[in-house]
C-alpha cells in the first residue's frame, strides 16, 4: 500500500494535547483519529489485534459525530480494560457511524503506559473536507 | 486593541474589567492575580471571563482567582454565581473532573517515627492505592452498589468499612449532596465507574506523605489539629471515568438546551440551559452523583492510607489519630445563599479550578472550625510545598466565599516532555529529600514543577488580597503519581 500522506500529527494546546487526522475520506480520517488517541495512552505499534468490538452511533453533524466516536472510544477502552490499534469505520447517510476496533487487553507490563485521557472537548473541533479530509480534536488530559 | 488593554487596577493584585467593555455583558469581570503576574494573564483567560460575564442571570462579577488559566469554555481558576430566578446552569462551568478535591488527613507522628520507613511506605501506598492511566480499583461493584455510591457518596463508604464515621464530619456537604440522583446517571458513566472506584488516576492527581513545615496562624492551625513537624497525609482525585462520562453526558445535553432556549452563547462549551429547565435540573442531580462518587473514592482511599501506614509504623490508625482534617472539592456547583447588594440571595454558584473559602460563622463549616472559617486545601505540584488557609470574611463579601486551586499550568505537557527529563526530577526531588513513585517517566516529565505557576505566589496572592489566610505550609516527604 502507498501512503503518500501523514496520517495523524500532534499540536500544542494549553493544558492539554490537540490532535489532527488526515484521509482520503471521512472514514480514514476518522480511523486515522483512533490511533492518534491510542498513541496518546500507549504505542499503538505494541499493540496486538486479538479481540474486537463492535459499536454503532448517530449524531446530528459532522463534529458531533467526531466528539461521539472518540467518546465511544474512550468508553471501550475505559470499560473492556483494553488498547487498539485497529480501527475500520464505515460513515453513511444520516451521520450514522459503524466503527470495528480491534486491540487487546492492558497489560502495562508489556504496554507502554503514557498518559491517561479524560475526556474529548468540543475546543477548536473540526471536520474540515477538500480533496481529503482533515478532522481536528483537543483532548482533556 | 488587546482586550486587556480594558483591565483596571482595583487595588494590589486585583484588577477590573468593566461590565461596560461589550453590550451583552451582565457583570463585571474581576481578576484576583498577582500585579508581577498581569502581564502574563492568558488573553484567552481574559475573554473567557468576560463570555462568563454575558451569561443570563450571573450576578455581580465573574471572577478569576490567582491561577486562572485557559479552560474549555469557562477558564479554570474562576467562580461564577448565578440567580436561581434567571440563571443557568453549565456543565463547563464545573469541568470534566466533576468533584476533584484534596483531602488532608493528620497524624501525631513525627519525621523520628517514620523516617528509617519511608522507602517501605512509599512502595507500600503505591501499591495500595491504584494510580495511574488504566488503573482498577481492587474492588469490583455490582450495578446496584454503584447506584448506592452515586447516592450517597462518602457515606456508602463509611457504611461498608471504608473509614471512621467522624470522617463524614470534616468533608466538605458531609461526603453526600442529597440532590444526587443515580436513576438518572447514564449507564456508560456507571460502566466507567464501576471498575475505577478506589482509584487515583493520572495527570495532576497525587498522594503525598507531607510534613508541617511551617505555622502562619497558631490558632487556626490549632483548630484545624495541625502543628509544625506533624506527619499528614495529602490525597488529590476526583470522579475518575464517571465524573468525566456524566460531563461528556451533559454537554451533549446542554448544546441541545442551548438553542432550544434561544440562550446566545460566544463559544459552544458555555452551553448551559435555564435553571429551571429538566434539562438543568437533571444535571444538577447527575452532577452530585458524580460528586458523591469523588468523595467515596477518597474516603476508601484513606481506609487503604490509614492501613498501609498501620502496617508500616506497626501502630493502630486511631493511636497515630489519623483523623481527616478537611476534604473540599474545587471543581463543582452548588446552592448557596450570598450577600448581593445587602440582600441575602440564593445562588448557583459554580466553582472550577476554585475552592470554597467559607468565612467564620457559615453553617455549612464544621462546628469545630466554625468560628475561625473553613480549612481551604490547596496542593503544590510534584515536589514543590502544598499549603492549608482559612475561609475569610473578604472572601464573602468579594468572591462568593471562594479563594484559589492550586498552580495553574504554564507549559502545555510537550513542551514539558521536551523541556524536561524524567530522571533529573527523580535526582533533583531526591536531592531535596523527596521520594517519589509513579506509574510512568511520561508522568513524572509532563507534571514537572517547573510546568507549573509558582504555588507559592498564587497562596501569597490569596492571602494578600484576603480572600484566604495562610495557616501552614506542608513541605512533601514522599509522592505517588499515576
Amino acid at each position: 500500500m502507498v501512503r503518500s500522506m501523514k496520517r495523524f500529527e500532534y499540536f500544542e494546546a494549553t493544558a492539554d494535547i490537540g490532535l489532527r487526522a488526515y484521509g482520503k475520506d471521512m472514514e480514514e480520517a476518522f480511523e486515522n483519529a483512533g490511533l492518534a488517541i491510542f498513541n496518546i495512552i500507549s504505542d499503538t505499534s505494541g499493540i496486538a489485534p486479538l479481540r474486537e468490538i463492535e459499536f454503532e452511533i448517530t449524531s446530528e453533524d459532522d463534529v458531533s459525530l467526531l466528539y461521539d466516536y472518540l467518546e465511544e472510544l474512550l468508553f471501550y477502552h475505559e470499560v473492556e480494560f483494553m488498547l487498539f490499534s485497529r480501527f475500520d469505520v464505515e460513515i453513511s447517510e444520516g451521520f450514522h457511524l459503524k466503527a470495528k476496533i480491534t486491540g487487546e487487553e492492558i497489560d502495562w507490563e508489556r504496554h507502554e503506559r503514557k498518559t491517561e485521557i479524560k475526556a474529548i472537548t468540543f475546543h477548536r473541533m473540526a471536520v474540515k473536507k477538500a480533496d481529503n479530509v482533515e478532522v481536528q480534536a483537543i483532548v482533556d488530559l | 486593541m488587546s482586550i486587556k488593554d480594558e483591565i483596571k487596577k482595583v487595588r494590589d493584585n486585583v484588577y477590573e474589567i468593566p461590565g461596560s467593555y461589550n453590550k451583552s455583558m451582565r457583570a463585571s469581570g474581576r481578576f484576583y492575580i498577582a500585579d508581577e503576574y498581569i502581564d502574563d494573564l492568558e488573553e484567552g483567560a481574559v475573554e473567557q471571563i468576560v463570555n462568563v460575564a454575558c451569561l443570563p442571570g450571573v450576578q455581580r462579577y465573574s471572577i478569576g482567582l490567582p491561577d486562572i488559566h485557559f479552560g474549555y469554555g469557562f477558564p479554570i481558576g474562576g467562580v461564577a454565581a448565578f440567580s436561581l430566578r434567571n440563571g443557568i446552569v453549565s456543565p463547563g462551568g464545573v469541568g470534566f473532573d466533576i468533584n476533584c478535591g484534596v483531602r488532608l488527613i493528620r497524624s501525631n507522628l513525627g519525621i523520628a517515627d517514620i523516617e528509617d520507613k519511608l522507602d517501605e511506605l512509599t512502595e507500600k501506598l503505591f501499591e495500595n492505592i491504584p494510580s495511574g492511566v488504566g488503573s482498577k480499583g481492587k474492588i469490583r461493584l455490582d450495578e446496584n452498589e454503584i447506584n448506592d455510591v452515586l447516592d450517597y457518596g462518602a457515606e456508602w463508604a463509611v457504611k461498608n468499612g471504608y473509614g471512621w464515621q467522624e470522617d463524614l464530619e470534616v468533608l466538605e456537604e458531609n461526603g453526600r449532596m442529597i440532590d444526587a440522583d443515580s436513576s438518572i446517571v447514564s449507564d456508560k458513566a456507571k460502566k466507567r465507574g464501576i471498575p475505577q472506584l478506589g482509584s487515583l488516576g493520572s495527570g495532576n492527581h497525587f498522594l503525598e506523605v507531607q510534613i508541617v513545615d511551617e505555622i502562619y496562624d497558631e490558632n487556626v492551625a490549632e483548630v484545624y489539629g495541625l502543628r509544625e513537624g506533624m506527619i499528614v497525609i495529602m490525597i488529590h482525585t476526583g470522579s475518575r471515568g464517571c465524573g468525566h462520562q456524566i460531563c461528556s453526558d451533559y454537554l451533549r445535553v446542554m448544546d441541545k438546551a442551548y438553542k432550544k432556549y434561544k440562550i446566545n452563547l460566544s463559544d459552544r462549551q458555555l452551553a448551559c440551559a435555564p435553571l429551571d429547565s429538566k434539562e438543568a435540573q437533571d444535571y444538577i442531580q447527575a452532577m452530585a452523583a458524580a460528586a458523591n462518587y469523588a468523595w467515596a473514592n477518597r474516603q476508601m482511599m484513606t481506609h487503604w492510607v490509614r492501613e498501609t501506614f498501620e502496617d508500616v509504623i506497626g501502630r493502630s490508625a486511631e493511636d497515630m489519630e489519623m483523623g481527616i482534617v478537611y476534604d473540599v472539592a474545587h471543581n463543582i456547583a452548588k446552592m448557596e445563599t450570598h450577600k448581593v447588594y445587602n440582600r441575602e440571595e440564593e445562588l448557583l454558584v459554580h466553582r472550577k479550578g476554585a475552592t470554597r473559602a467559607f468565612g467564620p460563622g457559615r453553617e455549612e463549616v464544621p462546628e469545630k472550625y466554625r468560628q475561625v472559617g473553613q480549612p481551604v486545601l490547596i496542593p503544590g505540584t510534584m515536589g514543590t510545598a502544598s499549603y492549608v488557609l482559612c475561609g475569610t470574611e473578604t472572601a464573602m463579601e468579594e468572591t462568593f466565599g471562594s479563594t484559589a486551586h492550586g498552580a495553574g499550568r504554564i507549559l502545555s505537557r510537550s513542551k514539558a516532555k521536551k523541556n524536561f527529563d524524567a530522571d533529573e526530577i527523580t535526582d533533583d526531588l531526591a536531592a531535596k529529600g523527596i521520594r517519589i513513585k509513579a506509574t510512568s517517566k511520561h508522568v513524572i516529565k509532563e507534571e514537572a514543577p517547573g510546568a507549573y505557576k509558582d504555588v507559592d505566589s498564587v497562596v501569597r496572592v490569596s492571602d494578600s488580597t484576603g480572600i484566604a489566610k495562610l495557616v501552614a505550609k506542608l513541605r512533601p516527604l514522599s509522592v505517588c503519581k499515576g
